[in-house]
């Protein structure tokens, strides 16, 4: 029997991809989170996507990842001449 | 046209492709290319199409060359400083290749003249330096369904993507809106190491090139970042959905470029 709480399993970690590097992160991990794990600069002006899919502004916040997902953070850049 | 026996010569490891051979070097002697932004990006671009044979460039740029550009804009010369950078960048392509006809055009782009300039070229690459612009070139693109090379670069880092018509998202798909001015930081601000308009400019004309000749996989639906200091490309699939886009997408709410508040920065 299992018993939530008592089962390590329950506590294990989850593997997703963030621009194109496998990485071990806890469970149930949040965008946010995320963001903050990885440094993002400016990011309020950096576009996300999960599994090829946008993530809208307003749904940035409330985004909680799942094992497997690919993350990738498109930002801008604004120079050239 | 038969290509002379000069052009045979000039061309030989192009026609020696078959990918290319004299076939697609035609192409390019027929292609016309705008070039918007003589700086870092596109003055390795510049360079490397005119080059190439491309029988029409287009180069717009409102500046004079400073002292400054000289760390990247490898196009100009240190005697050029003070000098409208179009005419500089016509100088040096002529004096590269006779076969190109450079068009020079020394204004800002803006919502007034940005359709009407894009619609005379097949292929356009954004060499600018700021987001208005950049949404701009976007926009007019997509309006008048040209195909083009959109690229950015900061410090050690560079990104490029290629919009083709019905082949993909475009700019706007992917960054929506320009940011706010000064909320993400220029070269001028933040610095740009100078080999890196080098990198993504000469990708930008070999998206270009494989464009005229219609070879291999171009950069659409993907975006390709660049870290210098890491030195890794990263290929991003871009999602492929483009129907809510206001501007390529189903519903377009966006039917004429935008001039956008910040204008075109002082890179000096």
């Amino acid at each position: 029997m299992i018993i939530p709480g008592n089962d390590r399993r329950w506590e294990m970690d989850m593997k997703i991809t963030v621009s194109g590097e496998v990485k071990e992160v806890k469970d149930g991990l949040t965008l946010p989170e995320l963001i903050e794990q990885e440094n993002v600069e400016t990011p309020e002006y950096v576009t996300v996507s999960i599994n090829e899919e946008f993530v809208e502004s307003a749904a940035k916040e409330s985004t909680v990842l799942k094992d497997g997902d690919v993350v990738e953070f498109l930002y801008f850049m604004g120079g050239g001449r | 046209m038969a290509l002379s026996d000069e052009q045979l010569e000039r061309y030989s490891r192009h026609i020696i492709l078959k990918e290319v051979g004299a076939k697609g070097q035609k192409k390019l002697l027929n292609a016309k290319v705008l070039i918007i932004g003589a700086g870092g990006l596109g003055a390795p671009a510049a360079m490397y199409l005119a080059a190439a044979g491309v029988g029409t460039i287009g180069i717009a740029d409102a500046d004079e060359v400073d002292l400054s550009n000289l760390q990247r804009q490898i196009i100009h010369a240190t005697a050029d400083v003070g000098k409208a950078k179009v005419l500089s960048a016509k100088e040096t392509m002529n004096a590269m290749n006779p076969d190109v006809e450079v068009k020079t055009y020394r204004m800002f782009v803006d919502s007034s003249n940005i359709r009407e300039l894009v619609r005379d070229y097949d292929f356009i690459i954004d060499g600018t330096d700021n987001f208005p612009a950049k949404f701009l070139i976007n926009d007019a693109c997509v309006l008048e369904g040209k195909p083009f090379s959109h690229a950015g670069i900061i410090r050690f880092k560079g990104q490029l993507m290629t919009y083709v018509p019905g082949q993909g998202p475009c700019y706007r798909c992917v960054f929506k809106n320009p940011p706010p001015k000064d909320a993400v930081p220029t070269c001028k601000q933040a610095g740009v190491i100078g080999a890196m308009g080098g990198v993504i400019g000469s990708l930008q004309a070999m998206e270009a090139v494989k464009y005229i000749i219609g070879v291999g996989d171009l950069l659409t639906g993907y975006l390709l970042t660049y870290d210098a200091l890491k030195m890794e490309f990263h290929k991003v699939k871009l999602p492929a959905d483009t129907h809510n886009c206001a501007v390529c997408g189903d519903h377009p709410t966006i039917l004429e470029p935008i001039d956008y508040e910040q204008k075109i920065c002082e890179d000096k």
